[in-house]
């Protein structure tokens, strides 16, 4: 059992659990990740870890209300126990290069933050693209500009918060100028793939952060298998960073649906539960 | 029956004479129609008259060729003789000696291929049913109570990496032998394979259970969540936590592709994550548990060994209609064991022998469709001696599926060498001596992860003799 120290809550979707866990928070690397079973009937799910403490052995990450687990998380507060938290695990983020440009969409801003923290730690000089469809999904805000950021760029696909459009416009802005040495981006696959692209053309090096749906994190089951370069890799044990430019984007995001229909029945189930308590 | 025994008689005990005209006890099984629709056990196992029976048919041979076939040396008549005066716990106990898991053993072991494959009993008619007598007495240990007695501790730790069948074994022996030991398990729970692979119908995943609550009564400590090679090192288990000796039992799960297109689809899955979505995250409940798995109709299951077996009985108890088995040898060389082959057919499984895929469509939703199979033929014998599938060209045809999984072997865990510190082979196996012990002086290893997939009973003897070597090496004895 794990406990929840802290409990922080940046926006309505968006939370921060601080969990006791001494021999994991000797053992944490920017990049890597933790998997978190709620309680004795919950799915395994992937978080990055955003911060870690060896001294007072607790590690944090932060997560965004997408669907059941996480949604149940967010009703857990300080003092309550996590039934399993496992890691680290997946290698750590390696970035090569001074100038480094991090871009996070949607969910993956949770993922983007602790590296573009890191890279800051590590006196990179360091620019962010915040993406999302509209200004209500825009994550972490204050702490992206709390970060000694070269630059911070915001963009949303209907034009409710920073400039209109996506990512890939101040991406394309960037390598024009060649005020970047490495790219590192998180988020939905339309984005990376596109901000993969945008690089390639530049010749700018550029790393994926992957997302598939896991089961063990471990190497055993096979579930987290993505294309890369031809290959068959599993981001849970090769990853989750690979180089973005050859990454099948195609088999990930169909690797990512295999499970829709039962996400809906999943929170249905839920809001029935929820329903049956009132 | 009881014998009445008048005083004096035990001077001179009355021969035992075998029933050589029984039949072999039936296996109380469950209709096949019946039990494909749960996930409740198969067979329900013997009763003490079935095993009083049975124990009446075994010759106690002089020269008892069922324990050559034992990979760990059970002391087969003994503990019959003792099934057949009804001394239940000292038949148990005669097994513990060499075995501690009986009722994994005997529902699980290849016994056609091992004790049983040599009992005398077996050259004419049917040999002993071993395995029925092993699992019964094994399900009677709170009946008839054996408590192992543990030696004092003698202040030595002892780490295990991995609580499968080798790893609890080694933790067993060590904790008798006083040793204060720590067993550190990837998942949130523990027993290997036992566990996550080989499902509930077959093995109740409360006999595991009982198994390693009886290990923590012997003072074994479980430590899980704990991914060694991420969390810790043996080095560090050494140095800062004053271990002196790690045995390395993590197992060869890493599965293995057949690296042809489609593989990656949705709906294509391998049998570690269908099985482990099921039996471990019990997906079969789903919603009532989270982690979903895709029912299919038509389900296509590839390989001939137990894997693929529980993962078609599986995909026949989450609803299939149909579920075939696809192999690309014929029925006769599956190395699944036969009982399990024979189940499987009873309760609907299709065999589709000499096939291959060679490629995965998708249908409009995204997901699996069909499969392109190549036909093969039986070519020369290959070093295992099997004749060799080959390909008969030009010969494909396509069958239809929604949910195809593939159970075609496995490969070393990944984080072995960076746990223990010891070099990995070529092949990400650990090389040891027949003692277990590695190029590491402190560190041993055994099962999966030296032999490669194997038997639980070779798994568990790996991990006895490991903790006799450890014990040995540390007291010095
Ligand atoms: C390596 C890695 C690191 C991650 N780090 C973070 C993080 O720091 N913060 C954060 O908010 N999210 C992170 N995620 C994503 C997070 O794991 C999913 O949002 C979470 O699993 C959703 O669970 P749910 O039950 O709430 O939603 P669901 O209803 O189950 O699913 C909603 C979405 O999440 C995806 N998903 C579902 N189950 C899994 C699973 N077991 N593994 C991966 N994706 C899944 C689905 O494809 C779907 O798109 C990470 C994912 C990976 C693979
Ligand atoms: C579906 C299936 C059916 C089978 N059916 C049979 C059968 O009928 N009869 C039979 O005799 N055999 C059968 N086998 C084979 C048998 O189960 C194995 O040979 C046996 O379990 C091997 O035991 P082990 O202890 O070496 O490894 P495992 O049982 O694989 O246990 C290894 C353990 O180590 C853990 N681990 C791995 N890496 C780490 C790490 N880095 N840190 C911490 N822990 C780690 C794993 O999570 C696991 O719990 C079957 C196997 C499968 C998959
Ligand atoms: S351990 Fe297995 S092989 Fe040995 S006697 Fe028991 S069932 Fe037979
Ligand atoms: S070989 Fe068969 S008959 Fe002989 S002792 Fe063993 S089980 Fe009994
Ligand atoms: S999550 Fe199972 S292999 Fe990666």
């Amino acid at each position: 059992m794990y406990q929840i120290l802290k409990k922080t809550q940046f926006s309505e979707k968006v939370f921060e659990f601080r969990v006791a866990a001494p021999r994991m928070a000797k053992k944490a690397h920017a990049g890597q990740f933790l998997m978190v079973r709620a309680d004795e009937t919950g799915e395994r799910v992937p978080f990055t870890f955003a911060n870690w403490n060896p001294d007072e052995g607790w590690i944090e990450f932060i997560f965004m209300v997408v669907g059941k687990t996480t949604r149940c998380l967010s009703q857990m507060n300080e003092g309550d126990y996590l039934r399993d938290v496992t890691g680290p695990l997946g290698c750590p983020t390696e970035i090569q290069g001074d100038r480094v440009t991090v871009i996070g969409g949607g969910v993956g801003l949770a993922i983007a933050y602790p590296v573009a923290r890191m890279l800051c730690e590590q006196g990179k000089k360091v620019s962010v693209i915040m993406g999302a469809r509209t200004a209500d999904l825009l994550i972490l805000t204050e702490q992206f500009e709390a970060l000694p950021l070269e630059h911070l760029y915001i963009t949303t696909d209907d034009g409710t918060a920073g400039e209109k459009g996506v990512v890939t416009a101040p991406l394309e802005r960037i390598c024009e100028a060649g005020e970047v040495d490495q790219v590192f981006c998180v988020g939905p696959v339309p984005m990376m793939k596109f901000s993969a692209l945008t690089c390639e053309k530049h010749d700018v090096p550029v790393v994926a952060s992957l997302n598939p749906i896991m089961v063990d994190g471990t190497g055993m089951c096979g579930c987290c298998r993505v294309e890369v370069g031809g290959k068959t890799m599993f981001a849970c044990v090769d990853g989750p960073d690979f180089d973005a430019t050859q990454v099948d984007w195609n088999d990930l995001a169909a690797r990512q649906a295999s499970y829709r229909t039962e996400e809906a029945a999943s929170i249905a189930h839920l809001e029935e539960a929820c329903a049956c308590h009132k | 029956m009881p014998q009445v025994t008048t005083p004096g008689a035990a001077a001179e005990p009355k021969k035992y004479r075998p029933n050589l005209k029984a039949p072999r006890t039936p296996a109380n099984e469950e209709p096949a129609a019946e039990r494909a629709c749960d996930f409740r056990p198969v067979d329900t196992g013997y009763t003490k008259a079935d095993a009083l029976l049975e124990a009446n048919r075994c010759l106690d041979c002089k020269k008892p060729l069922c324990m050559e076939g034992c990979p760990v040396g059970v002391h087969i008549p003994e503990f019959i003789a003792k099934i057949r005066d009804e001394n239940w716990a000292g038949a148990l106990d005669t097994i513990k000696r060499d075995n501690l898991l009986p009722s994994v053993c005997g529902r699980v072991c290849p016994q056609e291929n091992q004790c049983e494959g040599k009992c005398i009993l077996g050259k004419k008619g049917e040999p002993v049913a071993i395995g029925q007598l092993e699992r019964m007495l094994g399900d009677m240990a709170d009946e008839v109570g054996s408590a192992p007695v543990c030696k004092p501790k003698n202040g030595h730790k002892v780490a295990i990496v991995g609580s499968g069948p080798s790893g609890i074994a080694c933790a067993g022996e060590l904790a008798r032998e006083g040793f204060d030991v720590t067993v550190f398990e990837a998942f949130f729970t523990g027993g290997g394979v036992l566990t996550y692979g080989i499902p509930e119908f077959r093995l109740p995943k409360d006999i595991v259970k009982r198994e390693i609550d009886g290990l923590e009564q012997l003072g074994v400590h479980f430590e899980y969540n704990a991914v060694a090679g991420r969390l810790f090192t043996a080095e560090e288990l050494f140095e800062e936590e004053g271990f002196d000796a790690l045995y390395l039992a993590v197992g060869a799960g890493l599965p293995r592709f057949l690296n042809v297109p489609g593989e990656n689809l949705p709906g294509v899955y391998c049998a570690n994550e269908y099985l482990t979505r099921v039996n471990l995250m019990k997906a079969y409940e789903f919603p009532t548990y989270d982690t979903p798995i895709r029912h299919g109709k038509n389900v296509v299951v590839f390989g001939g060994g137990n894997v693929a077996m529980d993962a078609a009985r599986t995909a026949l108890r989450l609803g299939a209609e149909k579920v075939t088995l696809a192999y690309r040898r014929t029925e006769a060389e599956m190395p699944a064991r036969r009982a399990e082959i024979h189940h499987a057919k009873e309760e609907g499984v299709e065999i589709l022998e000499l096939v291959s895929p060679i490629e995965f469509t998708a249908g409009e939703d995204g997901f699996v469709n069909a499969i392109r199979l190549q036909q093969m033929e039986l070519g020369e014998p290959d070093d295992s001696g099997r004749r060799r599938p080959v390909p008969v060209e030009g010969v494909t045809h396509e069958i239809p599926c929604d949910v195809a999984i593939t159970a075609i072997g496995t490969k070393a865990n990944p984080f072995a060498s960076p746990a223990s510190g010891v070099e990995a082979n070529k092949w990400g196996y650990i090389d040891t001596d027949e003692d277990g012990r590695t190029s590491n002086p402190r560190v041993w290893a055994g099962g999966d992860i030296v032999t490669g997939a194997a038997t639980v009973i070779l798994a568990m003897g790996a991990g006895k003799t490991a903790a006799h070597s450890i014990a040995k090496t540390i007291l010095g004895a």
